[in-house]
């Protein structure tokens, strides 16, 4: 290769840069935005929700951080003791900032901070405009669960709602109420779709299907057949009042909200807004690893992608890729910065391992992952992994071998009944299966939270409603907590509550939990 | 795609939040700043600052899985561990070198620290402490007239000229009477034009030419602003009371007062001076010292320089009564007086000093509050082995007799917050707290 051929290449370069240095306006942002898109849209195939940026400031930020990182909430107290805690860390530089918050909403907002570089805002656009863009659109919990048109609107009527109640009822009234229902939002969503009540058309519809059945099917033959008597069994009273009640039911706040018997009409609605949100922010929960890791991985290939065609500089790229290796940062266990798997990093290392197997397996590979190992392009299997899975699942299907040997990940059980822990499997072909099964778990909202359900109420005698906790593996509630929640939930339900922890192998109940509503 | 600038938004979109998050917490902050202004030095004690208060006391309750039972983790980063290792339990149990589970948003913490602006840590501080009744009859006696804005006027100074109010008067009118906008004048002659243009005077023209002129007719004799339109600002004046003060800092600087001594006494007076600050727009402050004579001074010497000579509080109070003569009349400010002394006065001089404060001082002054200082440990035990002071003695008759003063003990830094808060504590808080 001749010179002639080499120096004209900075020059071309030079023309290419979307940007140069840290200064960027409007006009920057746009094009940065849109070299993104055409790579997201283009090359990676992603579908993503019209995008919105906002630009703040970084106590504007702060501000976000303390409603939960939602654009506009209703006011309490505990938000005011978050920023205050977010405040003192980041004055004292404990922690930096996020340089980016993202909603699910159609359109997709993402607020981008003013202090930011060039390079970061291309960061950022590349991984939250179009990483959690895509994986708010077409993560099948996400779709199922929320309502991404709808959210901003709803956020605006529960603050104004929450306003209102306070103007009228006065601003302790609502506080203790939304106190209760924050002590009680974790136990406030569906984790499965709910039973539709059947309306009286459907019911009649059923009904006549059946007896044109029966009578289709008739014959009196049938009637000779000698058997056993059928003896109409009328459902019990207990029966009665658990259907009648929607009985057992596991969101707490939505039990509360249809059935407590004292509550005033717009403590119900209260309880409601309290409920939706958390049943908002339920999936982000089940897919945190997922997401992070799809938005690392996209920002990651579009801004290599920008890279190779000459649009942003090599000292970019070197700032991208400081701030995207402290992103993944994963200390090990024994680090003193050690505090649980990074969802960045394992997620990350995840999509990048599906691309290794699609692309260049090996035989390991081909055995564990006969579908995919080899395919060629990962794209189609990260979107599909993207849409169709959650954090635990996702696990399960796609953790290897070659990653947990990289990640040198141990299973290690924790038994309060024995003197020691026990390693119980680690990265070698015995445990394979037995790790990845058991990271999944941690995963797994049904293993990492408590179940408890509303069983019973006492309707004929005192009231008193009945909880149920499931106890798995032993593990019963920190005691202390347990009770503070129970007066907020007798608050609410104004009558005696009863928690029993059940071991449910056995049915034996392992604890209980009895709190009167607080008499004031 | 759209971008948007929302940095010029209001900020401090949570602040309703944090008031809320102050006022829930209020007794725990209160603790935590008092606590901490004890440890705080003079140039600080008007700052904000950063307190800790216990998270107990702020909790927010959840269901959480308890430490029993058979928990399970996956750790990165194996090193020497085989299937089947067993690893002793770190003390004090725990997640075998795993971080606590529980604690994902710093939950698990028992204490945290935030930072409260000096308006809040004020606000906080000063909440239960009130000015003594006196001061507030005196408050709502003394008037000085200020204006207040009051409605509009047809008539009035042309710097007071509302302009928003004229042009809505101007525009209804306008309406009222029908005047012709500029517009539809405009598009007369716009379509006379047209029409002209196309050179064929029709009908039409000399139509809309009477038109126009009606038009134009109309708005000359409409005027666009009329007199009748013009409205002024309207101020009247209210009484208001006096919002101005002064602290007189009397100060013995005789040689048995040690630096020890006027630093206690410099606290008290900062203090004095904050709180007064809070509830008064103005503040001045005069500071007088004393030996066997009594002089006005500036801050620095006050506290700074020393001086040799007996001890004859009178002539402080004397000095005090000429400056009040001279420039701050009773009826036009509120006075506080603050004496620190250790007590020393000589033998002849307590009738007079006595006399003094009865006839002249008290009289004039909303407050007068007297604190003795000793050195930590100086008699001893606790209390005056020594007995009460000269100065202690001759103020405590008055007081006994029911003169409208203050006075208290101070030996130690750390008892200047307690001192200060017992002489303005609210009514009714000190008949609890001492009983």
């Amino acid at each position: 290769m001749s010179a002639g051929t080499l120096t004209p290449r900075p020059q071309a370069s030079e023309d290419r840069l979307l940007y140069q240095g840290a200064e960027w306006d409007f006009e920057t942002l746009r094009r940065i935005h849109d070299a993104c898109e055409e790579i997201a849209l283009g090359e990676m195939g992603l579908s993503v929700y019209p995008n919105r940026i906002e630009v703040i400031s970084s106590e504007q930020m702060l501000d976000a951080y303390a409603s939960t990182g939602l654009p506009l909430f209703y006011k309490h107290w505990s938000f005011g003791k978050h920023f205050a805690q977010q405040e003192a860390m980041y004055r004292k530089g404990l922690r930096g900032l996020a340089y980016e918050i993202v909603i699910n909403s159609d359109p997709c907002v993402s607020y981008v901070m003013e202090e930011n570089t060039a390079t970061l805002q291309a960061l950022v656009i590349a991984h939250a405009a179009f990483g959690h863009n895509h994986f708010f659109k077409n993560n099948r919990i996400f779709k199922d669960w929320t309502d991404a048109k709808g959210i901003l609107d709803y956020l605006e009527f529960a603050k104004n709602y929450v306003a209102r109640a306070e103007e009228r009822f006065g601003e302790s009234a609502v506080e203790r109420t939304l106190d209760a229902a924050h002590a009680l939002m974790n136990q406030g969503v569906h984790r499965q779709r709910q039973r539709r009540v059947p309306d009286l058309r459907s019911e009649e519809l059923r009904e006549r299907e059946r007896r044109d059945y029966d009578a289709a099917r008739f014959n009196d033959l049938w009637r000779t057949v000698p058997g056993k008597t059928q003896a109409h069994v009328p459902p019990s009273e207990v029966e009665r009042r658990r259907s009648l009640l929607q009985l057992p039911q596991e969101n707490l706040l939505y039990f509360l909200e249809k059935s407590a018997p004292r509550m005033a009409p717009w403590q119900r609605e209260i309880i409601r807004i309290v409920r939706n949100v958390a049943q908002y922010f339920h999936p982000q929960r089940q897919t945190k690893m997922m997401n992070e890791g799809c938005a690392t991985y996209t920002h990651y290939r579009i801004l290599n992608r920008l890279h190779e065609q000459g649009r942003i500089s090599d000292g970019a790229m070197l700032e991208v890729l400081h701030n995207h290796s402290s992103v993944i940062m994963q200390p090990e266990f024994d680090d003193p910065r050690y505090s649980g798997i990074n969802p960045y990093a394992l997620g990350f290392a995840m999509m990048q391992d599906i691309e290794r197997i699609c692309e260049h397996p090996t035989e390991e590979d081909q055995e564990w992952f006969p579908d995919i190992a080899g395919c060629g392009d990962a794209m189609p299997v990260l979107r599909e992994a993207w849409a169709e899975y959650r954090d635990e699942s996702f696990i399960l299907q796609f953790l290897s071998p070659h990653l947990i040997r990289k990640l040198r990940l141990f299973h290690l059980s924790d038994d309060s009944g024995k003197p020691a822990l026990r390693v119980d499997a680690v990265h070698d072909e015995r445990g394979y299966r037995r790790v990845r099964q058991a990271l999944a778990r941690q995963y797994d909202p049904a293993w990492t939270e408590p179940d408890i359900q509303v069983v019973d109420v006492d309707l004929s005698g005192d009231r008193r409603l009945i909880l149920e906790h499931r106890v798995l593996h032993g593990r019963t509630l920190e005691e202390k907590e347990a009770r503070l929640v129970l007066r907020q939930l007798a608050y609410l339900w104004s009558y005696d509550v009863l928690l029993k922890e059940v071991d449910p192998t056995t049915g034996a109940v392992l604890r209980e939990h009895a709190v009167s509503p607080p008499r004031d | 795609m759209e971008i948007l600038d929302r940095r010029l938004n209001p900020k401090g979109k949570s602040l309703p939040n944090r008031q809320r998050f102050l006022r829930r917490a209020k007794a725990l902050i209160q603790d935590a700043v008092r606590d901490s202004s004890a440890k705080r030095d003079i140039r600080g004690a008007d700052g904000g600052g950063e307190v800790t208060i216990p998270m107990h006391g702020v909790r927010e309750p959840s269901f959480s899985l308890g430490d029993g039972g058979l928990r399970e983790h996956v750790l990165p980063g194996n090193k020497e561990y085989r299937e089947g290792d067993e690893i002793q339990r770190p003390p004090g149990g725990g997640g075998g070198g795993n971080g606590n589970e529980g604690s994902d948003d710093g939950g698990g913490e028992d204490s945290f620290r935030f930072v409260l602006s000096r308006e809040e840590f004020l606000e906080l501080f000063l909440d239960d402490l009130e000015l003594p009744d006196l001061a507030k009859r005196r408050l709502a006696q003394l008037v000085d007239p200020a204006f207040r804005r009051a409605g509009y006027t047809s008539s009035g100074s042309p710097a007071n000229l509302s302009l928003s109010r004229t042009l809505r008067n101007s525009l209804s009118r306008r309406i009222a009477l029908k005047r012709p906008k500029p517009e539809s004048i405009a598009q007369f002659e716009a379509e006379i034009a047209r029409l002209e243009a196309l050179g064929d005077p029709g009908e039409e023209v000399p139509e809309l030419r009477a038109l126009l002129d009606r038009a134009m007719r109309r708005s000359q004799r409409i005027p666009y602003i009329d007199p009748i339109d013009v409205r002024y600002r309207r101020f009247e004046p209210v009484p208001r009371p006096v919002a101005q003060a002064v602290m007189f800092c009397l100060m013995d600087v005789s040689g048995s007062m040690t630096e020890d001594m006027k630093d206690l006494a410099k606290r008290f007076y900062m203090l004095l001076y904050l709180f007064l600050q809070r509830r008064y727009k103005q503040v001045e402050v005069v500071f007088i010292r004393h030996t066997h004579e009594a002089k006005e001074v500036d801050e620095q010497t006050f506290f700074h320089s020393r001086e040799t000579g007996g001890t004859l509080v009178s002539t402080a109070l004397e000095e005090m009564r000429k400056v009040v003569e001279a420039r701050f009349p009773p009826s036009e400010w509120n006075i506080y007086a603050a004496q620190a002394s250790d007590g020393d006065n000589a033998a002849g001089d307590s009738t007079r000093t006595a006399r003094l404060l009865l006839e002249h001082i008290l009289p004039a002054v909303q407050y007068y509050a007297y604190i003795e200082v000793g050195r930590d440990g100086e008699h001893g035990m606790p209390g005056f082995p020594r007995g009460p002071t000269d100065l202690w003695r001759t103020y405590e008759q008055l007081v006994v007799a029911g003169a409208p003063m203050a006075m208290k003990r101070v030996r130690n830094r750390r008892e200047i917050f307690p001192v200060f808060r017992e002489l303005f504590r609210k009514r009714g808080l000190t008949e609890e707290a001492t009983a």
